[in-house]
């Protein structure tokens, strides 16, 4: 579904990714971690296309179609949908009617009333969007308005940071339910990428697959329960180091 | 007309002619001398006509309406009311019939403020009179439309609206005019609202590039009455000033004025409100929100004075400027003249920011949707005291002049 090769970004001048290869196929749900500064935002709004992020060299592929130089509306018409980390507030805007168009240009579907009580924001439908929400509430109303697009790819930037754990018991449950993890596989049509920077919410997420970045490149995959286990234990300086056993070596 | 009635309007008279060549104290001066004061319009309420009425909210067949005032240059083509208790004349025509008038004629405003008002005094080409009996509450708004037709006019109208004790009243006026060449409009318009009465007043405008635009406006309150005026300023006019004044005498008086700006090409616009807090308890709100785009200039006022005892302001200046070569200077003003006034304001301008552009397209919309979103968002003046239909249209007009950025 999604395919990253040796993907190099410049933001403001600075080169942050540093060839990154990334592969997520249909139904799998990934996890990123990494320190603060790693990169790990860096990619996903490279994935997504803010044209200040800059890409240098390596491309990006979705559902077969390069993507790498295409304006972000498009990217996200074709399936992706992005949960940020840190949203801007739209003054004057109230959230229903945000919902309502986002609603109407993926064909109208979804019934974005019933999907903002799932999350608890039914009393959020009439207040400005992300004006005076506390941080959990940013981090639901970023869930809902990416589940409100049905995207065939979503990817969450830090759901699980600086929110508490009946909030993030309740963000896990929502994204479990949209991915479908408790099908059986074979049943799951959508992918996701989560980005963790302790990877807390896999303690409520079962991933198929974990990464860790370090200094704008991937430097580790695997199993998840394994690599949190590792860097829980050594820290990501462990991982950093296990890298430059494995290069010397 | 009764000896006392021409005695005390020559004495008015007298006071215009002395202040004729008056400047005004804002906006840009003008040189009244070039236009033609009167133009009949002989045509019947032709279609293009209706269209244009209709851009500005007014419908011509009435429907709706609890009254209609229609004037095209200095003709006047629709004068009734259609709800009891509400009277709709035109100006000439109340000073004929009503003796009391000098009680409400150039009393919510001088004569003699400048040259503007003088003129509209000596070379009145109509205005209409409305006004609303004592307890009568109307929610269907009266409509009043002025329509500004031909090259080299100006349109001076004079217009007195009376809200009696304890009566509601809701007027839409609509302003427009065609592309002419040079041509000004005077709009005086005096306010009275009694005891207990509450008047909301929505203005739309809808000019062309080379009309001045010079409403002069002044609104008494008594005890307990409210007034809320939204004014929207959706095409460019050659130059538009105006600073309506809201005396708020009585006791716990309210007056709330709202303006929406959008000034293109280059349009030269300094517009802003005043409120004088003269009656204990009173309160009022000035929020203003203007959009500058290409080379428009435009001021953006507001002034509080709070006198009486636990009086409440506060103003609001908002500015999105979305041209490198436009300008927008607000400047709030308040004047606290009793030490139990309460008084506040917040302006800011600028321009929104990329965060929220790709924060908007990654949810799907283009970049032009993504600016419209954001504008329309600004534009929003949250719950007004307007009746469901006028909000409804304001929220309307705001949403067709936003899908043009």
């Amino acid at each position: 579904m999604l395919e990253i090769s040796d993907l190099w970004v410049e933001v403001a001048g600075k080169l942050v990714l540093k060839g990154v290869n990334l592969r997520i196929e249909y139904g799998e749900v990934h996890v990123l971690l990494g320190p603060n500064g790693s990169g790990k935002t860096t990619l996903i709004n490279a994935i997504i296309g803010d044209p200040r992020f800059k890409i240098i060299r390596g491309s990006i592929r979705f559902k077969g179609v390069d993507i790498t130089n295409m304006p972000i509306h498009e990217r996200v018409r074709l399936g992706i949908g992005i949960g940020f980390q840190i949203p801007p507030k739209i003054m004057g805007v109230k959230l229903r009617d945000l919902l309502r168009e986002i609603s109407l240009r993926f064909g109208g579907k979804s019934n974005f009333e019933e999907l903002a009580k799932s999350l608890n924001m039914y009393e959020f439908l009439d207040r400005e969007v992300n004006v005076g929400f506390s941080g959990g509430e940013l981090k639901r109303c970023e869930v809902l308005q990416v589940l409100v697009q049905s995207p065939d790819l979503a990817i969450f930037d830090e759901p699980d940071s600086g929110v508490d754990v009946e909030n993030l018991s309740l963000l896990a449950k929502v994204i479990n339910d949209f991915c479908g993890l408790s099908d059986k596989p074979i049943m799951r049509r959508r992918s996701a990428l989560i980005i963790t920077h302790l990877g807390y919410i896999l303690n409520y997420i079962k991933a198929d697959r974990a990464h860790v970045m370090v200094d704008g490149v991937i430097v580790c995959s695997g199993r998840p329960d394994e690599i949190v286990e590792n860097v829980k234990k050594h820290g990501f300086e462990g991982c950093v180091r296990c890298l430059r056993e494995r290069v010397n070596g | 007309m009764s000896e006392g009635k021409g005695k005390w309007i020559e004495e008015v008279r007298e006071r215009a002619k002395k202040s004729i060549d008056k400047s005004p104290v804002l906006g840009l001066d003008l040189d009244i001398s070039k236009f033609k004061f009167a133009s009949k319009y002989s045509g019947s309420i032709s279609r293009d006509l209706e269209e244009k009425a209709s851009e500005v909210g007014v419908d011509i067949s009435g429907r709706g309406r609890a009254g209609s005032y229609l004037q095209v240059d200095s003709s006047i083509l629709m004068e009734s009311s259609f709800h009891e208790g509400v009277e709709v004349l035109p100006i000439f025509k109340a000073l004929e019939l009503y003796d009391w008038i000098s009680d409400y004629y150039w009393k919510a405003l001088d004569v003699d403020i400048d040259k503007f008002t003088a003129i509209t005094e000596l070379k009145c080409s109509g205005g209409v009179f409305i006004r609303v009996k004592s307890g009568v509450k109307v929610e269907l708004p009266v409509q009043a439309c002025f329509y500004l037709k031909s090259s080299g006019l100006s349109q001076n109208v004079h217009n007195i609206v009376i809200v009696e004790e304890g009566a509601e009243l809701n007027i839409l006026t609509g302003c427009a005019s065609p592309r002419i060449s040079e041509a000004l409009h005077i709009g005086v318009s005096e306010f009275y609202v009694k005891r207990g009465g509450k008047l909301t007043y929505t203005m739309i405008h809808s000019w062309s590039e080379s009309v001045d635009v010079r409403p002069r406006t002044g609104v008494l309150l008594e005890d307990d009455a409210s007034f809320t005026s939204v004014y929207v300023n959706v095409n460019p006019a050659r130059t538009i000033q105006m600073m309506p004044i809201v005396h708020l005498n009585g006791e716990s008086s309210r007056s709330s004025l709202v303006s929406i700006v959008v000034a293109s090409d280059s349009s030269v616009i300094d517009v802003g409100g005043e409120a004088h807090l003269n009656g204990s308890g009173s309160k009022a709100e000035i929020i203003s929100k203007v959009i500058a785009k290409d080379d428009a200039n435009v001021v953006s006022r507001g002034v509080i004075v709070g006198k009486g005892c636990n009086c409440r302001g506060h103003l609001e200046c908002r500015g999105m400027l979305l041209s490198s070569k436009a300008v927008i200077r607000a400047i709030p003003q308040l004047d606290a003249r009793n030490a139990s006034a309460i008084l506040s304001h917040e302006a800011a301008i600028g321009r929104f920011s990329e965060d929220e552009i790709y924060y908007l397209m990654s949810r799907g919309f283009s970049e032009e949707e993504a600016v419209s979103i954001i504008v329309r968002g600004f534009m929003d003046i949250g719950p007004v005291n307007l009746p469901p239909l006028l909000s409804r249209y304001v929220g309307w007009i705001l949403d067709n002049v936003s899908k043009k950025f």
